[in-house]
């Protein structure tokens, strides 16, 4: 297990075949990167994500053992970043390791599900318009309750 | 005791952390958020929708009904928009 709060920005693909060199017999490596969006209608010039890092890792920490033990992970990997971003630069990867592909995906699933709303990250996105905090979603609590 | 705080709470308030001492009939995270509300009027305001910030103590997510005993640091913080 590999959990990682960071400034720095990282390499998706690198981090993605580090991951499966690690365990390439394994037999199923799902990765799932999350990156800042810009849309045409909704420009955003700067993502700025603060962060209490001592609490994010314990509770990705959390988090990655519970869906380990659910769906029988051999491995898995979460990294966030935090501080300032631009467009397109990713924020968050993660990467689960299983005999198959369907508990592979749906622990990458439950983790990014959980991660929205119990892991302590705030987004900031700076605008044309200004800046502004992002609001917690009512969706993004829906998608954690299909996991209990 | 330290106090950190997040985000648009932080920014409210006009600060990051600080050290209190508090009252001895100040003894869960309800009660603080009452006890801080109750000091001026930028905390007053900022706590207003008490019920929205998230807490944890010693780095770990508590309830508002938690006893902070034994609590060296406590976060305080809105909602979270990682991912």
């Amino acid at each position: 297990m590999d959990i990682r709060v960071t400034q720095d920005p990282f390499d998706p693909g690198a981090e993605s075949n580090a991951f499966i060199a690690r365990g390439a017999a394994a037999g199923a490596a799902v990765t799932f990167t999350g990156l800042v969006r810009s849309l045409p209608d909704d420009p955003i010039l700067t993502l700025t994500l603060d962060c209490y890092p001592e609490l994010a890792i314990n509770q990705l920490t959390g988090l990655a053992a519970t869906a380990a033990a659910r769906f029988h992970l051999a491995d898995v990997t979460i990294i966030h970043r935090y501080g300032p971003m631009q467009p397109g630069e990713p924020i968050v990867q993660v990467m689960t390791l299983s005999a198959h592909r369907q508990p592979a995906f749906d622990a990458a699933q439950l983790i990014m599900d959980h991660l929205k709303t119990d892991a302590p990250f705030w987004k900031k996105e700076q605008t044309a318009q200004g800046e502004h905090w992002v609001e917690a979603k009512s969706a993004d609590d829906k998608a954690k309750a299909r996991w209990e | 005791m330290k106090i950190l705080y997040f985000a648009w709470l932080r920014e409210r308030l006009n600060k990051g952390e600080e050290d209190v001492t508090l009252p001895p009939e100040v003894t869960t995270i309800a009660g603080l958020l009452d006890w801080l509300a109750g000091r001026d009027e930028a905390a007053a305001l900022a706590l207003e929708k008490r019920s929205l910030i998230k807490a944890a103590i010693n780095a770990k997510l508590v309830q508002h009904d938690t006893s902070l005993v034994g609590a060296h640091t406590v976060a305080l913080f809105p909602p979270m928009t990682g991912g």
